[in-house]
């Protein structure tokens, strides 16, 4: 039987009963029209298949959403294959798709040994544990409003205590690195910044300033 | 006797894939053109 004369008997089939004419069509002839450009073919074979493969998948990696990925990775690498014309047709075509799953969940499996997802239930759940440590949007204004308040307190502060701290605190300087900036003992360094934290505690506490985020 | 039998139901249970996920791969296969120019292969998806 010539290909046009199987593909006319096929649309007739189809709309007549389509299950009767997917047990007729083989796959090769199937996958034949389809590179021939007869989309209705590959919907035969993907619901032909669908339930053989998508258990397959199922059965190995346990998991709806994660079957639907993969059996659609699965299709879409044989509409690749076949529209690009590599596909090389010897009666194999449902083993052939089978492989390409197969290694699909393979590249399944090694992704997630990489990377291992880890999904929370109702016992336990992992942000409890772990969490994210940037602040939100209000804790962050919080902070930013802290900082701009304490940057006006250490203006308020003798110019020597002042130098010290915004060296030690902003600067992040060492109480070595501050003596030799500013020509003092690293004692004298050392005693300036402990007066520059207790003045500033006595302006908190005398204007009753809250300093808490 | 050798164990053959999964403990797991779910292992051998028949599923098939949503309607949603076959209208896809319809649909993208529809928009898919593979053009050959000398030794190279262009693929398009045409929406």
């Amino acid at each position: 039987m010539t290909q046009k004369k199987l593909s006319n008997k096929k649309s007739q089939t189809l709309t007549e009963n389509p299950t009767r004419m997917e047990l007729q069509i083989e796959d090769s002839v199937l996958v034949r029209d389809y590179i021939s450009g007869d989309e209705k073919s590959l919907e035969i074979l993907i619901n032909r298949h669908n339930q053989r493969i998508t258990s397959f998948i199922y059965s190995k990696v346990l998991d709806r959403d994660v079957t639907e990925d993969i059996f659609q990775d699965t299709f879409i690498k044989v509409i690749r294959t076949l529209k690009k014309g590599t596909y090389s047709e010897e009666g194999k075509f449902l083993p052939w798709v089978m492989r390409i799953a197969h290694n699909l969940i393979i590249d399944h499996f090694r992704k997630n040994k990489r990377m291992p997802k880890f999904e929370g239930n109702d016992d336990f759940n992992i942000f409890s544990v772990i969490g994210d440590d940037k602040l939100n949007a209000e804790k962050q204004i919080i902070k930013n409003q802290i900082d701009s308040d304490l940057r006006h307190l250490i203006e308020e502060l003798p110019d020597d205590q002042k130098e010290v701290l915004l060296m030690r605190i902003y600067k992040d300087m060492s109480f070595k690195e501050i003596s030799e900036n500013t020509g003092v003992s690293i004692n004298t360094a050392l005693g300036r910044m402990r007066y520059a934290l207790i003045n500033l505690r006595k302006i908190i506490d005398k204007n009753n300033i809250v300093l808490t985020n | 006797m050798e164990k053959i039998y999964t403990r797991d139901q779910q292992h051998c249970k028949l599923t098939k894939t949503s309607p949603e996920t076959i209208r896809f791969l319809l649909n993208f296969s529809k928009s898919l053109r593979v053009m050959e120019y000398k030794s190279f292969s262009f693929e398009s998806i045409l929406n």
